[in-house]
Order: C-alpha cells, then structure tokens, then sequence
C-alpha cells in the first residue's frame, strides 16, 4: 500500500503544504482504501465458495474421514515426528555435502585454459548427467544397486547410500546455480584484481565467489528447500523417516491422514527456512547499502 | 605522494622524454596485437616511458590506446613484438606474471572497485594478498593515502555510497597502495560527471609532482597538454606521431594529428 504523510509540519523553514498537495494526498487515501476494500472481499468471497463447494460436495463426509480423521492425526504425528528427524539428519549432512561439491564442480567449469580441458570436461559430463536423470531413478540405482555389487566394505545402509543419491543429483543443480554466480560477476572484477597482483586463485577466491554467492543465496536456498522435501524419498530405500512412518500407518486401514499430517509437517518446516532466507538476503542488501558497519 | 621508486628522483628530470632519464621503465617493441581473425588493434607500436615522466596517449575512440595499456599490463597478450618493464622482457612467456602486475598500477574508466568490500578492505587487498603485508600496517597506509587524497572518512564505506570522482580517488589510491612502479590509467575521468573530473585530474598532478611515471589514455586533451612530458598519438592502431608535449600540440607535424585536434578545437575540448 502506498505510504502517504499527513500533512507535514513545516520542516522548520516554514513550509506550508499546498491545497494540491492535500488534495492529492486524500486521493491516494481513498484510493488506497477501496483497493483493501475490494482485496478483503474477494477474499472471503473466494474462502466461501471453496468452503461450501467442498463441504457440499457429495463424497466429503469418506473423504474427511479418510483424509482429516483427527484420531489417526493424533496417533501419526508422534511417529511421524519421530521420522522427521531423520529427515533433518539427511538435510543438514547431505546440504553441506551438495554445497561443498557443487561450489568444486563450479569452480572446475569456470576454469580457462586448455590444462583444464579434462576437469571440465569431467564437470560439464557429470553435471549433465545428474541433471537429466530423474532421482526417483537415480536413488533405485544407488540403493539397489550398490549393494548388489557386493563390494567389500561398502556400506548396505539404506540412509546412507540414499543420502548419497541425493548429494549426487542435487549437486550437479548447485553447481548450475554457483556456475550462474560466478559468470554473472563482471569480467572487469578480475581483470581489476588480476592487475593488482592478485593470482588467478586469488581473484576467484577473494574477489569473485564473494560477490557470485551473495547473488545466488535465494536461488540456493530454493533448492535447499526442494533437498528437505526430497530427504522424504529415501523412504522407498526402506529407511523410516516421516514419510515411510506414515505409510505404515495409513497400510493398516487404508486411512490417508498420516500423510497429511506428513505433508503439513513438512511445509511447517519450510516456511521458517524461507523467513529466514529472506531476511538473509534483506540483511546482506542492507549492509551493503548503508556500508559503515566494518 | 610517496612513490617508492629505488632511485631518488633528480629534480630536473622531468624535462621530457627527450632527455636521458637512465633506462625506460615501461619500452614497447614493434607490439602487434590483433583481435578475432583479422582485427589489427595495434600494429608496430614503439614506445619508450622514462622514468618519472607522464605519458600521454591521445586519439580517437577505437585507435588503441585502452588496448595499448592492457597490453602494458598483461591483461591482453600481444602477438608480435616485445615489452620491456625496468628492462626486463615480461612479454616472454616465462614471465611470472602476477609478480609484474604487482609493480604495475592500473586504474580503470570504469572505477572497478570490489562491490562487496570496504573501501579499506579495496585497498588493503593486494597488500595483504598479495605482498604479505600484516593488516594493521596494511590499514594504516591505506588510511594515511586516503587522508591525503581527502578521503579519510571514507574507509569504512561501501564503494557504491560514494560519488564517481570519491571511487575513482579510491581507486587510485588502491593502484598505488601495491607501491607500483608504473601506474597506467585508462580515461580515468570518462565516466565521470564533468564537475567531478577536476578532483580525480588534481590528484593525478600531484602524483606528478611526486614523481610517479605514468602512461595516461585520456581524451581531455587541456589536461593531457599541461601535464604531459611526451604526447603519442595513435591513429588506427598506428603511432602516427610521438613527440613533447608543446611539439605535438603546438606543431603536430601530421595531417591526421592536425586533423584530430582540429575536431577537438571545434567541439571546445581545448
């Protein structure tokens, strides 16, 4: 909404506010209040009708049954909750790993000079690759097939050769978004450090990674929060997290609430990770635009 | 401005490239750089910097002289021909080249400071980075530089809360923190505001007086007369005529260069 100022007094050097300017300052209050006006009406008008078609629709008493049963809610949610937590297990390990490997594989695409032709050559065929296979796909490969190898001393654990699938495909998209970064800073950056000594290393390391991360935080964080909703996958390697501890409990009676309350648990758990990244993002504008906070 | 040249500069040095400064600190060897297929930007380049003298290369837009300078700097490489700094060839490929960009000040048209850094973190970068120098000593130089360029309440800012002359000051200040010992500037003032380019000149004039040897590209061409020893025309990637500066502004013995200054007359350049 706009933002207009009563009638200012006189800024101290007598300064009297015009009949244009009133006039003009009501218009924009009128106006502003029809717009909310007419915003807070469609809403409930639309919240209405959704409510009415739904609850009026023929199968909704099964479908609230099947699907909002508070008893089953009641009785998922511990177990679902318990789940979770390997959830965020799998999110913070395998969010580090994707970081750290996604900046390398960048960092190996951006390298010039034919002594790196093999590196990223190397980079560009994984990146390619783990970005056109679908997870679901790439996950069955990991946790089936590995084991079938029957490698010694390589691990059969479910979580941990899902949580591999996953640091494989996701970052092969970090890496896309850091490659981003990285060639949207302006060539002049380098060439400006380069003239001041500073090694081809240097450059990246000093002057721009910092500037190509600032500027790929949201599109990061995004793909952190599609990771979170991912780690859910790895139940069809067998390990229980949220959504295979609802599954087992919307088996025995064909009740569908535990994955409501799964799915509603997650979306609990991301909404607090975007607040968080946005007032990130607005802290580091901030810093940079006032300056004087070394 | 203290430049840290190993020699003490003798007063009377700055007569022009005429008089026999001792080696050239920058020398340019028959440079040929050509871009794409085809594209001749400089072609036969000669030229010989003094120590402790200003040289300015003037000509139209496209002749070479932004080329020229990047060349100087390694920032091109070059195709034919050779460039010497203290006498030492750095266009040979066994150069190392980040130790010859370290006594080389370069300072950009286009100010290109680091976005996400102090002004003080800009300048103490190469310092820290790159000489070793310690943080606290590397502050207080760049602090002392600042000061003396006016800029002492500035260091903690950010480069774009600054107007363009503050960040071309501070850029030239960041050239000069490394101790170079030659600093090129490329239009420096070319995107600058015209009633700010007067403090960004200033400061040029007293490193000139403190006896920094320049190469200067410039397209103000009052300034490039009153502070110039040698003046070098380039025309089409050509040095069509190289000479002080009362010799190619008073007398220029070209068509091309009468031609050219000409122009600038009439648009009231000069």
């Amino acid at each position: 909404m706009l933002k207009t100022r009563t009638a200012p007094e006189a800024d101290g050097d007598g300064y009297v506010p015009s009949a244009r300017r009133i006039e003009r300052e009501r218009f924009r209050r009128t106006r502003a209040r029809r717009a909310t006006a007419v915003a807070a009406l469609s809403t409930l008008v639309t919240g209405a009708v959704l409510f009415l078609v739904i609850t009026r629709s023929p199968g909704w008493p099964r479908t609230r049954e099947t699907f909002f049963s508070p008893e089953y809610a009641r009785m998922a949610l511990p177990k679902v909750l318990d789940g979770l937590l390997l959830n965020l297990r799998l999110l913070v390990v395998c969010g580090a790993a994707v970081l750290v490997l996604g900046l390398l594989l960048a960092v190996a695409r951006t390298l010039r000079g034919p002594v790196f032709f093999p590196l990223r050559a190397l980079a560009a065929a994984y990146t390619d690759f783990f970005r056109g296979l679908p997870l679901i796909i790439c996950l069955l490969m990991v946790v089936f097939g590995v084991p079938a190898l029957r490698l010694q001393g390589v691990t059969t654990d479910p979580v941990l050769l899902g949580g591999t699938a996953l640091v494989l495909t996701y970052s092969a998209y970090v890496a896309e978004v850091f490659r981003a970064g990285i060639e949207s800073v302006h060539p002049s950056q380098r060439a400006a450090a380069r003239s001041l000594g500073l090694s081809g290393g240097q450059a990246l390391r000093f002057v721009v990674l910092p500037q190509a991360v600032r500027r790929v935080v949201p599109p990061l964080l995004n793909d952190l929060v599609s990771l979170q909703k991912d780690t859910g996958l790895v139940s069809i390697a067998g390990a229980v997290d949220a959504v295979y501890a609802a599954q087992i409990i919307a088996g025995k009676d064909f009740n569908f609430t535990p994955y409501v309350v799964a799915g509603l648990v997650f979306v609990a758990l991301t909404i607090p990770m975007t607040r968080c990244t946005d007032w990130i993002t607005a802290r580091m504008d901030r810093r940079r635009a006032q300056g004087g906070l070394v | 401005m203290s430049t840290t040249d190993d020699t003490p500069r003798p007063a009377a040095e700055t007569a022009g490239p005429a008089a026999p400064g001792g080696r050239p600190v920058l020398r340019l060897e028959s440079v040929r750089k050509t871009y794409g297929r085809g594209t001749v930007v400089l072609r036969d380049v000669d030229l010989e910097v003094p120590p402790h003298t200003v040289t300015a290369l003037i000509g139209a837009s496209g002749s070479g002289k932004s080329t020229l300078l990047r060349c100087a700097n390694l920032l091109e490489e070059i195709d034919d021909g050779a460039i010497f700094l203290d006498g030492e060839e750095i266009t040979d490929p066994r150069a190392d080249v980040d130790a010859v960009r370290r006594r080389i000040g370069v300072v950009f048209q286009a100010y290109n400071l680091f976005p996400h850094m102090t002004v003080l973190d800009n300048i103490t970068l190469a310092p820290r980075r790159v000489h070793g120098m310690p943080r606290a000593e590397a502050e207080e130089r760049a602090r002392e530089l600042l000061e003396r360029l006016g800029l002492g309440g500035r260091a903690g800012e950010y480069p774009d809360r600054l107007s363009g002359g503050q960040q071309q000051r501070v850029a030239i200040v960041r050239a000069l923190a490394g101790r170079p010992r030659l600093l090129l500037l490329d239009e420096i003032t070319a995107a600058l505001d015209p009633e700010l380019v007067g403090e960004v000149l200033e400061v040029v004039r007293e490193l000139k007086t403190d006896g920094m040897t320049m190469v200067i590209a410039t397209h103000e061409m009052g300034f490039a007369r009153e502070v110039a020893d040698q003046v070098c025309f380039l025309d089409g990637g050509v040095v069509l005529e190289r000479g002080t500066s009362e010799q190619v502004f008073g007398a220029p013995r070209h068509d091309r260069t009468r031609q050219f200054l000409q122009r600038i007359i009439r648009a009231g350049r000069l």
